[in-house]
């Protein structure tokens, strides 16, 4: 009895210092989901935490307070500060979330500082950032972010003609013989073909044809055979790849052996194979401003321009990378976070692996484009 | 249902109890064209029960002894072996012949690949026909079949292939002119159309000319009506692209033709080259010094 007695009152007294030191000293590690670093909101005592903060409420889409924290609300609506990061048109962005953040204070003043903001977004494509040079500033005891809001340019109201082209198929009835006439598959054909050791691992990197006067819909297989003749390992394109290819069109496509050696490797067997697809011709995009950057951030960045009247919800590009005698040397994409509004340029930026651009000597970069509003 | 049940059990015990092979006074011919009306005489007397089974067909009847058989011409149809067992109390007389395909020709399943194929190419039509009888046996007898070709100018080809074993093929050529030929294989007086899609083949000699468009810092790009080297229009939605390379970069659009040919805006750059190619073939050049 006495013993029963002595164990309520240790747990009575547990249960009243755990919420003690609870209250004292909260637990920051449970709030902060999306970085490690951040601490618990309240009033900004330091540009960072001003940006934590503001990080935070993005975090967990609280759009409201975040919008009331800023120093400089008056400049847009809240609705544009969402627009802003959330996206809109159904981007990409609009189907991402804020996975995490970096915050770098650049430097700092009685009343104003610069901090760099890295914000980390996860898709169904993987992650893409969005870099922010944050200006923060003092207002009376606490610290405020002058948010750099980019707007998005509009198009002027106006008519775009387009003469618009689109292929559908039709094909036999399931109650013809089998001797009738049926549509014809569209005819591709591989035009290069380089595997690659990479990593430890095999890469296939190669180009595709539709030498056909019909759009396909085109993927692409590879077996690595060894010595023997029997199949290492088996993989297909997946999304390194422009799956819908116009008449005469050319697309890239790359394909990843993680666990076979290319030592091991005594042939490649590539097969692509096709369907005919509905498709259409629209929308035009132009990929303008291309440039190589070297080394230390080597990557190719340019500008999409959608020159037709549609919205292009989703865009990919994919940038195939040629040594000086024209072989390729790899193959690499991006989705840009932000949807192509008409004629209006969207920045685009594919990052190569270092080693690799020091061998690239020419480029060639394709865009393909996803659009809800059109049926492909 | 039970009937069948019954009448395969029955053929299983005749079959068991007898070797297989023409026996007592059943005669049936050594062969018979498919839907050909034939009789068969017997010998005896009293009732017996007939059981004939072949390739998709069985037939089970009360006859008369001594009298004929009859067989009408949709009786047997399927072409094939087959058994008869004439049982009458503890007897059974049993024969066996072949059902060959009728030599007339009454339909073709005609095979024309492939249906859509670039011009002027030697041997790459290639058409395979079958020839069937009004019941759907092979025609197995050698048939003279003749392949005819014909293009939208009326220009024709012909080949003319006997079939062995059922089948004839020939190889074909496509013409030079784009357009839908018409296909057709004749066996008797059985005729059978496909219609192949003759396109162009790969675009030849682009050239594009450029000049300044309404917006000072664009230039605007179009090509000729774009044709194969057979001069046929290259279709609609082929994609040309162009590339305009200068200092540091360069820009690219692929653009699909529309009525023939390929127009687009790019960025003017004082001397940029902008070249125009579609899939692997390369078209003309051009420096752009501005507002040409």
């Amino acid at each position: 009895m006495t013993g029963g007695r002595f164990l309520a009152f240790l747990l009575a007294a547990a249960t009243v210092a755990f919420i003690v030191i609870g209250t004292l000293w909260p637990n920051q590690t449970g709030m902060s989901v999306a970085d490690s670093k951040a601490r618990l909101m309240g009033s900004a005592s330091s540009p960072e935490d001003a940006v934590n903060n503001l990080m935070q409420q993005i975090v967990r889409r609280n759009w409201e307070a975040a919008y009331s924290s800023l120093a400089n609300k008056g400049e847009f609506t809240e609705s544009e500060f969402i627009r802003d990061l959330n996206g809109n048109y159904g981007s990409l962005r609009t189907y991402a979330n804020l996975d995490g953040f970096d915050v770098q204070p650049l430097h700092a003043t009685a009343d104003e500082a610069q901090v760099s903001a890295n914000l980390r977004w996860a898709s169904v494509v993987g992650t893409f950032d969005d870099q922010r040079d944050l200006r923060v500033v003092r207002n009376r005891d606490s610290w405020q972010v002058v948010w750099p809001i980019v707007k998005e340019a509009r198009m002027a109201p106006q008519v775009i003609p387009v003469n618009y082209l689109r292929w559908d198929v039709i094909y036999r009835g399931a109650e013809d013989d089998w001797g009738a006439q049926d549509v014809e598959g569209p005819h591709v054909r591989i035009v290069a073909m380089h595997p690659v050791d990479r990593g430890g691992g095999v890469v296939i990197l190669g180009e595709l044809l539709n030498e056909d006067v019909v759009p396909a819909f085109v993927t692409v297989k590879a077996t690595l055979l060894g010595s023997n003749g029997a199949a290492l390992a088996s993989e297909d394109s997946f999304d390194k790849i422009s799956h819908v290819l116009l008449p005469k069109q050319v697309s890239p496509f790359r394909i990843d052996f993680r666990k076979v050696r290319l030592s091991e490797v005594d042939s490649v067997r590539v097969q692509p194979s096709t369907s005919l697809v509905a498709a259409s011709a629209d929308p035009v995009i132009g990929i303008e401003g291309q440039k190589l950057n070297p080394v230390p951030d080597p990557s190719l960045t340019g500008e999409l321009v959608n020159q037709s009247g549609q919205v292009v919800n989703v865009a990919h590009v994919i940038g195939t990378f040629y040594d000086n005698s024209g072989q390729i040397v790899w193959v690499a994409d991006e989705y840009p976070s932000r949807a192509l509004l008409p004629q209006t340029p969207v920045p685009f930026t594919i990052s190569l692996p270092a080693d690799v651009s020091s061998k690239v000597g020419s480029y060639r970069v394709v865009a393909t484009s996803f659009s809800s509003s059109r049926f492909q | 249902m039970r009937c069948w049940g019954t009448f395969l059990c029955g053929l299983v015990v005749v079959a068991g109890a007898q070797s297989w092979g023409q026996s007592g006074g059943l005669r049936f011919p050594e062969t018979v064209e498919a839907g050909t009306a034939f009789s068969v005489l017997t010998t005896g007397s009293g009732e017996a029960t007939l059981y004939v089974a072949g390739p998709g067909d069985a037939l089970r009847r009360k006859i008369q002894l001594g009298q004929s058989i009859a067989f009408g011409q949709e009786d047997l149809h399927n072409a094939g072996h087959y058994v008869v067992f004439l049982v009458s109390g503890s007897s059974t007389q049993s024969a066996q012949f072949e059902v060959i395909p009728s030599r007339q020709p009454a339909t073709l399943s005609f095979l024309a690949k492939p249906s859509r194929l670039p011009v002027n190419l030697s041997n790459a039509l290639s058409g395979v026909v079958y020839v069937f009888d009004v019941f759907r046996n092979l025609v197995l007898q050698p048939q003279p079949v003749s392949f005819e070709l014909s293009d939208s100018t009326g220009h024709a080809q012909s080949r003319t292939a006997t079939s062995h074993n059922g089948v004839a093929w020939v190889k074909m050529n496509s013409a030079a002119k784009a357009g839908p030929a018409q296909f057709q294989a004749v066996a008797g007086n059985i005729r059978e159309k496909r219609v192949i899609q003759q396109v162009p083949g790969d675009p030849c000699s682009i050239r594009m000319s450029a000049r300044g468009s309404g917006h000072e810092e664009r230039v605007a790009l179009e090509t000729e009506p774009v044709r194969d080297c057979n001069g046929n229009a290259v279709p609609d939605g082929t994609i040309v692209t162009f590339t305009e390379t200068y200092q540091g970069g360069q820009s690219t659009v692929d653009v699909p033709l529309k009525r023939g040919v390929a127009r687009t805006e790019m960025p003017a750059r004082n001397g940029a080259v902008i070249s125009v190619a579609s899939g692997v073939v390369m078209g003309n050049e051009i420096r752009w010094s501005g507002g040409l």
